[in-house]
């Protein structure tokens, strides 16, 4: 835009063919420039976003079976895929048990992380020590995390059973991992454990940019504490916390490893979600289309909230 | 233009699993003159034993061979990722519940192209690696389930080996201790939950193509009925057989359904003097029906006929007699020649209970062969019901096969 401004005054003085040949090879160069910039990341989109997005899409509506690997004919179906799922008995339970998932993920990581961060703003002794080793779980990698929270769990013996045992809280083992009313209740309490330091960090971001005066001014004016996290705090961290929660949305969904390490899905279903059971129908059965047909609803799902995301944060740029 | 289109395919889906096992997948895909390529899933402990048989046969063929071994887990990504890219290996390892799936693809060729009829090998094992009256695939070495019990446990108590179902129940309701369990199975929500309930189904008449019938029905009861009785933990339905294993050897469980992989572990153990029988059936007199596990080796279409003769003529070596007894001697397994595996089982009485149950075992893929996963995953979703307590048996297996 600038060269353009630039070259404007020089177009009226000079003399006209020489430079208009020099603007115009320059130009050509800055053109050529300008897509060398451009198509690295025009390629990178295309094969790694644009390529498999498109070939998801087509394959949920193929008979895609292993046969299609060896003789490379997967036979269009249109909406026969996506009929069988949702006419399947699993569907509406991994529906439900997504959003179970999801919400409760998101609102157990949130205020936990809230928290983190609020207690984390008072600078105390050791306080950065501390702030990193709360960063541990999203270094761990997970599915060694998942097999340590499987023997925390186990009902047998387990330590967090063992431990509630003691203290008195309860006189029967919590089948944790093994009863279906409980197994999302545990899988949905380690994935808040995952999610702790990303809400964490990002929230104290927030708050670390949130000016003192603030603070100052309203404490003059009698606002302290809880009124000072509600009138100053809060209004302020809005912008990061739409992000934070859209984004926590949008990883959630997704969540594999986690189910696959704790329950794989079980038990009874009882954990099986959007997630798993498009890798259970592709990887276990072998039936890619109806897999891809499962995991384009959940695209679906992901981009309704990445379209949110995306209006948040103009709206947070805007203001 | 096909080609491009069928290596994206594999790009975009198998992403996942691919991308471990394309790294690696280059072995099978240099097509060198005079050397066979041979993939299996061996651990660490028996690929040595396979690939000293390997280097023999190669040998005698006076040809070279390259192994590559893969994890069990990714073999099917492997495999189809290499179907579609031309790069099969000569000769190709493959579970038997796959070998039809497989085989039905059209990457597989026919081994009596080769002159292996399987003479001498049980049904069930042909069966295995037979699609649609073609034999595809041969195991030179098979296993099952059985009963595996603490001898000591049994003797204090005075209980011989139970043989029916009942005396199986009572013997685990005496055997339940403060601490232990009389026995330990797996129902967990993958195919080995499925694998291990087969021998209760199909000794009482069920067929995975009807799970609602009462036969079905009452052998999801009975198994049900040990865990709720509280003689098997509720873990059960957490538990894969290595984690069945493991409580039978830490002393939480007297009796275990297992097989004869963990022979090598259990001979191990210190202080620990165990035996092995057949499972009980329902009633004396029932014919037991366990399924056939085992790996089967096969000679994919690689499209050099020269090549694929010499991949077949080292198959039929690697399977024959004496290699049998070599393989499952090292692994814990059953010769799968009849005559082999009474050799084998004159030497070990452990060995005895697993032939004899090979003898009447069932191929899992004979009956509804490609679709036999989905039939798999019923059964274990409705074993997974009934012993969680989330449903009765019979509503179990109803709301299982309805998905």
């Amino acid at each position: 835009m600038t060269s353009t401004l630039a070259a404007g005054p020089a177009r009226a003085a000079a003399a006209p063919d020489v430079v208009a040949t020099r603007r115009r090879s320059a130009r050509s160069r800055e053109r050529l420039a300008q897509w060398a910039f451009l198509v690295p990341a025009i390629v990178y989109v295309v094969v790694f976003f644009g390529y498999p997005i498109v070939k998801n899409l087509v394959m949920g509506s193929q008979d895609y079976s292993v046969r299609t690997f060896v003789s490379g004919e997967a036979p269009w179906v249109g909406w026969a895929n996506y009929a069988e799922v949702v006419s399947s008995g699993i569907f509406r339970t991994t529906l439900v048990n997504t959003a179970l998932f999801t919400l409760g993920s998101i609102v157990g990581q949130f205020v936990i992380g809230l928290l983190f961060a609020l207690f984390f703003k008072r600078r105390f002794p050791l306080s950065n020590l501390l702030r990193s080793l709360l960063l541990l779980p999203w270094l761990l990698p997970m599915i060694a995390g998942t097999a340590v929270w499987r023997w925390i769990l186990d009902q047998d013996g387990g330590v967090l059973n063992e431990t509630l045992r003691s203290l008195h809280l309860i006189s029967e083992p919590i089948h944790w991992l093994t009863s279906p009313d409980v197994a999302l209740v545990a899988v949905i309490l380690v994935n808040v454990w995952v999610g702790i330091p990303f809400n964490m960090t990002l929230l104290y971001s927030g708050l670390q940019s949130i000016p003192d005066e603030l603070y100052e001014a309203g404490a003059l004016d009698g606002a302290t504490g809880w009124k000072a996290f509600w009138h100053i705090t809060w209004p302020n961290l809005r912008a990061v916390v739409s992000v934070v929660l859209v984004l926590g949305v949008i990883y959630t969904l997704k969540v594999l490893d986690i189910i696959l390490g704790l329950t794989g899905g079980g038990p009874a279903n009882a954990t099986q979600t959007l997630a798993t059971d498009s890798y259970h129908r592709s990887f276990q059965e072998f039936s890619f289309g109806t897999g891809a047909a499962v995991s384009n609803i959940l695209i679906v799902v992901s981009l309704v909230f990445a379209l949110v995301y995306l209006r948040v944060n103009r709206r947070a740029v805007d203001e | 233009m096909r080609r491009n289109h069928r290596a994206g395919a594999v790009a975009a889906s198998a992403a996942v699993v691919a991308l471990a096992s394309t790294a690696c997948g280059g072995a099978g895909a240099a097509s060198d003159p005079g050397t066979l390529t041979v993939t299996d899933t061996m651990s660490d402990t028996s690929a040595p034993i396979y690939d000293e048989i390997y280097a023999e046969c190669a040998a005698d063929l006076g040809v070279k061979v390259r192994s590559h071994h893969v994890a069990g887990s990714g073999l099917i990504a492997t495999v189809l990722q290499q179907a579609s890219s031309d790069t099969l290996p000569d000769v190709l390892m493959l579970d038997n519940p796959d070998v039809q799936q497989i085989a039905s693809s059209g990457a597989l060729s026919p081994l009596t192209d080769y002159g292996i009829t399987g003479d001498g090998f049980p049904r069930g094992v042909l069966d295995a690696g037979t699609y649609d009256g073609e034999l595809y695939g041969i195991a030179p070495v098979v296993n099952t389930v059985g009963l595996v019990y603490d001898a000591d446990l049994l003797e204090e108590a005075g209980i011989e080996p139970p043989t029916t179902w009942g005396e199986l129940r009572d013997a685990a309701a005496r055997l339940t201790t403060e601490g232990r369990y009389g026995i330990a199975f797996s129902g967990a929500n993958t195919f080995e939950g499925t694998w291990q309930f087969l021998p209760f189904m199909w000794s009482n008449g069920g067929q995975e193509d009807d799970l609602t019938s009462p036969q079905v029905t009452e052998a999801l009861d009975f198994v049900n009925g040990l865990v709720q009785d509280g003689y098997a933990s509720a873990s059960t339905v957490n538990w894969s057989q290595n984690d069945v294993n493991d409580q039978f050897l830490a002393g939480k469980a007297a009796m275990m359904v297992n097989g004869p992989w963990n022979m090598p572990s259990l001979d191990a153990a210190e202080g620990l003097r165990y035996a092995a029988v057949p499972l009980p059936v329902p009633e004396e007199g029932d014919t037991l029906a366990a399924p056939l596990g085992g790996e089967a080796f096969t000679v994919p279409r690689t499209g050099d006929p020269e090549k694929m003769a010499q991949a077949g003529a080292f198959v039929g070596c690697v399977t024959a007699g004496e290699n049998q007894l070599a393989m499952a001697t090292g692994r814990g397994a059953v010769p799968s020649d009849t005559e082999v595996a009474a050799e084998a089982s004159a030497e070990n009485p452990v060995v005895a209970a697993f032939a004899d149950t090979v003898l009447t075992a069932r191929a899992r893929t004979a009956l509804l062969g490609p679709d036999w996963p989905h039939a798999a995953t019923q059964i274990y979703t409705a074993v997974q019901l009934a012993l969680t307590g989330s449903e009765p048996p019979a509503d179990a297996l109803e709301r299982a096969a309805r998905n």
